[in-house]
């Protein structure tokens, strides 16, 4: 193009002449004249480039090169520019696909807009999670607005195929599949006939367990399986990544329980999870007025059960992400200080760089650079390192984006659904441009307007005063940003502290708990299931290591509870109105097993069995509100759950931790209380057979004992197996996973933040040194000595970190008061956070500037005068 | 003596070099003679602007450029009319008669109420 121009007004410029010279004119001014007429070639290739439109783009071109040209002479800047910028963004660029995929993101089922579920609510339980069998039957038939479907959990021990494997299962009604909107991979649904009490037994099993025993065959359907003790043929495979609240390998029809769970025909019991979807045609706020109406002719026609309740339709995606999104939005703003610091450091990078350019720039400008030009090849510059910082990021974060995911504490909702998408990539573009715009706009303002001569004049280095003050601005901000981090980290971490140290009132160590459910075969009758449990007792405390052990149906901090409303007298309170406490059902030696101490009277013994009088034990809470705290022993309550009769008070023990260790101070359910198990009457055997847990206190590492106990236990028909064994002390460090989890990135965070500071001080000290080597040779000169210097520098450094850190502790208090709110169990920021982690950055940034100062000492006056 | 040149009106250098591209593919060299000539010298064509608006006016697809051989067997940049450009030519010349026309009739009518 620029040769094309080249040539055609050379072509002009010579005919032009020729003519000339043929009327006379001798050949040297011929071609004066002409070039006259022709005006300025370089004016007029410049107008040309202007009317072709494509000026922009040659500019563009050029800048790139330019800027690529001063990357490569100065490899050191540029490699530290993209190591900062690639953590920061890349850092970023994660949390925001996880945000991505777990909040924004629709899930991935048709409309899923019109999925919702329901919750009931009651004053005294708050918000529940489920809905009763019964109320489910009745909401499904009236409602016009919803179709609905239930689901509950279960899980057994496949026999057959394959070796006895435990697994976990969910009951499922006839319509669940057909609601989500999805079909089976193979196979089909559940018919509706399929979903009632007594009908043939069919199953539909997870994509694993079909890969895993069946070996993915297309001849598995129709194929039987024995799960739980009984046999049932399999209709229907689930698509892969199925998942109810996690996954589970065996789907049966929900109704089918009616024979063996009396919770199918109780009211009161609201264990089933509903989903439903809007009917075409409505609306989430009809669906609630509706609700609301069936759930007061519920609460007229059932006041024992419904009085008080309400039925209220959620956004599904609400429901299944939870409360995870508060974290996340909080790392993803951690990160985003992070990338902030990484952005200033680079900014006050470039701008030493644009003032030590400042000559180079006044002179383009005296040649006829034009302002905008020149700063439009600054901010090319620095968006081209933000877009290689952006690209070596979503390396980084297409790497670690998994890592991650499973490092989450606990389990993180639509995991599985976690990836790279095109708005993940859009983010991270912006944030990379964005990024370059922010720190190439202090260089690119810098370009010199006024002044340009006495700029090119003065041979002396020199240093405008508005670049200094944008210097420490900029150290300045970097400071206060990573206090804000550095104290953040500090109060998680000193909450963590004051967590662990909580009393979580039992002995933790060397106790060990599971899952374990009693082999189908022996669960027939009550006496068989009673003398079956005994003889688990017996076998397990054979086990060499084994010092005592108990069964129990709900283990402390533990997923798994079961709360029940209790009351002082028979006269019962309005329903939905009582108090609640926490019930677990115990053998004997539970107390001796979790080490919670007994303050009063006694825990069970083997008297307490069906006949005899009904016993129940307390905790410190419930004695406190219920008898005022004294002389609870021989008192009476009444359980609505457990019987019309009184429960006789025999004993109280300390509270337990049971929500966790941060959790349980803000939680519901405060009072607790213990029945025993052989006291569970003969009806409810069946049902308590599948959901006991052994826990067993060991005098060897308790994980020891985990074999020997699997094989002790195995049963006859090496059918019962323990699954999900844990520790006790992995519960409660588990209670504490969360902010555990938000100490270790906080920590992370806050020390590269604290690290990008140090850098950025140590940068800008020594170039703002660097300038002021003459004037230093001439204090020296002057009888200044090195001791004299270094304050002189140090002075200025510890202005810039005073005010920095005052800046950033305002900023630390606002941030804490948002943690306080988002992180359960939190600690308000105290002195003790400040007095800990303000020292560390003052000492860190003063290192940092230890380095500059000494070497301004070292000045030599003579050769610095020389400079002058 | 030469008579005094005046300056060309605004825009209408455009309309002038699209005139003269009409009449077969010229370069810009013989462009600006042909403008001076044909305007017997009346009309002073900047040559500083003239390459900024052929190029403005191939930018826009008015004109197309080929290079090719002159006479005397030198390249040079050829520039032809389109046919997007010969529209142009159309509407430009339809619209600066009628406004020569509009000018005109003021003119006389202001020379006739002065009398």
């Amino acid at each position: 193009m620029e040769a094309q121009l080249e040539k055609e007004l050379s072509f002009h410029l010579d005919q032009h002449t020729s003519q000339l010279i043929g009327r006379g004119i001798p050949p040297d001014e011929a071609r004066r004249q002409a070039r006259l007429a022709l005006g300025g070639p370089e004016q007029v290739k410049e107008k040309c480039r202007d009317a072709r439109g494509t000026r922009w783009l040659e500019d563009l071109m050029q800048d790139t090169r330019y800027a690529l040209r001063t990357f490569r002479r100065k490899p050191g800047f540029t490699v530290v520019a993209l190591l900062i910028l690639s953590l920061g963004i890349g850092a970023t660029t994660v949390m925001f696909a996880v945000i991505n995929s777990v909040l924004l993101r629709p899930l991935s089922y048709p409309e899923p807009d019109r999925l919702v579920t329901l919750r009931g609510f009651t004053e005294s339980f708050g918000e529940l999670w489920g809905c009763s069998n019964l109320d489910f039957g009745d909401v499904k038939r009236e409602s016009q607005t919803l179709a609905l479907a239930a689901w509950t959990y279960g899980g057994g021990t496949i026999s057959e195929p394959g070796e006895p494997e435990y697994v976990n299962g969910r009951q499922i009604s006839a319509e669940l599949f057909s609601t989500l909107g999805i079909s089976p991979l193979q196979g089909r649904a559940f018919r509706l006939d399929e979903d009632r009490p007594g009908a043939a037994t069919v199953a539909i099993i997870s994509y694993g367990l079909w890969q895993r025993d069946f070996g993915g065959q297309p001849s598995t359907i129709g194929r039987s399986l024995v799960y739980d003790g009984k046999t049932y043929t399999v209709v229907g495979i689930a698509p892969a990544g199925f998942q109810l609240d996690g996954g589970a390998d065996v789907f049966t029809p929900l109704e089918q329980r009616q024979n063996t769970d009396p919770r199918m025909q109780n009211r009161a019991a609201r264990f089933l999870r509903v989903m439903a979807r809007l009917r075409p045609g409505f609306g989430l706020a009809e669906a609630r007025a509706e609700l609301g109406l069936i759930a007061r002719h519920l609460a007229e026609e059932y006041p024992k059960s419904n009085a008080g309740l309400s039925l209220i339709p959620y956004p599904l995606q609400k429901e299944l992400v939870g409360d995870v999104g508060s974290t996340l939005w909080l790392l993803l703003c951690a990160v985003g200080l992070v990338l902030l610091i990484a952005c200033v450091n680079i900014a006050s990078l470039l701008l030493a760089r644009a003032v030590s350019r400042e000559r180079e720039l006044a002179m383009r400008v005296a040649l006829g650079a034009g302002r905008s030009r020149l700063a439009r090849q600054c901010l090319t510059e620095s968006a081209i390192l933000g877009l290689g910082g952006g690209v070596l990021g979503v390396v980084l974060a297409f790497v670690s984006i998994h890592p991650f995911v499973a490092f989450w504490p606990g389990s993180l909702p639509r995991a599985e659904e976690v990836h790279l998408d095109w708005r993940v990539l859009v983010f991270a573009v912006g944030a990379s441009l964005l990024s370059g715009l922010f720190f190439g706009l202090a260089p690119a303002l810098r370009v010199p307007m006024r002044g340009v001569e006495q700029t090119l004049r003065s041979g002396a280095r020199s240093i405008a005063g508005s670049s200094r003050h944008l210097h420490s601005a900029f150290v300045i901000s970097e400071i206060a940003l990573a206090v804000v981090l550095l104290v953040s980290a500090g109060m998680l971490g000193h909450t963590l502290l004051a967590l662990s140290s909580l009393d979580p009132g039992f002995n933790l160590h060397n106790v060990m708990a599971a899952h374990f459910a009693l082999s189908p075969g022996t669960r027939e009758n009550p006496e068989e299931i009673r003398a079956a449990w005994q003889d688990v007792l017996d076998r397990a405390r054979r086990v060499p290591g084994v010092e005592s052990v108990a069964l129990a149906d709900i283990i402390p901090m533990r997923v798994g509870e079961n709360s029940l409303p209790y009351w002082t007298s028979a006269n019962q309170p309005p329903p939905n109105q009582e108090p609640i406490a926490l019930a677990s059902c115990a053998t004997p030696d539970y107390l001796k097993v979790m080490g919670i101490p007994l303050h009063q009277g006694r825990f069970f013994h083997e008297h307490d069995r069906i006949g005899s009088e009904p016993v129940v034990v307390i905790d410190d809470n419930l004695a406190q509100h219920a008898f005022g705290g004294k002389d609870a022993v021989g008192k009476r309550i009444w359980i609505p759950a457990m019987g019309a009769g009184p429960v006789l008070v025999v004993g109280i023990v300390g509270h337990v931790r049971h929500w966790g260790l941060a959790s349980d101070d803000q939680s519901r359910v405060r009072d607790q209380m213990y029945y025993p198990l052989a006291q569970v009457p003969a009806p409810l055997l069946h049902f308590f057979s599948s959901i006991m847990s052994i826990a067993v206190r060991t005098t060897i590492p308790p994980l020891n004992v985990v074999e020997p106990l699997r094989q002790q236990l195995r049963g006859a028909a090496g059918d019962q197996a323990l699954y999900e064994v844990h520790t006790m002390e992995q519960l409660v460090s588990a209670s504490l996973a969360r902010q555990r989890f938000l100490l270790l990135l906080f920590g992370i965070f806050a020390g590269l933040a604290l690290l990008l500071a140090c850098i950025g001080i140590y940068g800008v000290l020594a170039y703002l040194t660097g300038q002021r080597v003459p004037e230093i040779g001439v204090r020296m000169t002057l009888g200044a000595t090195a001791r004299d210097v270094m304050r002189l520098v140090l002075g200025q450094s510890l202005v810039m970190i005073f005010v920095g850190v005052g800046v950033g502790i305002l900023a630390a208090l606002a941030a804490g008061r948002i943690l306080n709110r988002l992180v359960e169990g939190m600690r308000p920021a105290d002195v003790s956070t400040f007095t800990i982690t303000i020292p560390v950055l003052i000492i860190a940034a003063l290192f940092a500037s230890f380095v500059p100062a000494r070497r301004a000492s070292r000045v030599d006056p003579v050769s610095a005068l020389r400079q002058q | 003596m030469a008579p005094p040149k005046s300056d060309l009106p605004q825009g209408t250098l455009d309309l002038l070099i699209l005139k003269v591209t009409a009449l077969g593919p010229v370069h810009g060299y013989a462009i600006a003679q042909r403008l001076e000539q044909v305007s017997r010298g009346v009309v002073q064509v900047p040559e500083g602007s003239l390459y900024p608006a052929l190029h403005r006016l191939e930018n826009r697809g008015l004109l197309a450029a080929d290079w090719k051989e002159t006479e005397t067997g030198r390249e040079a940049k050829f520039y032809r009319l389109t046919r997007k450009g010969l529209k142009q030519l159309e509407t430009e010349t339809a619209d600066w008669h009628r406004l020569i026309d509009a000018i005109g009739l003021i003119l006389g009518m202001a020379d006739g109420g002065a009398r």
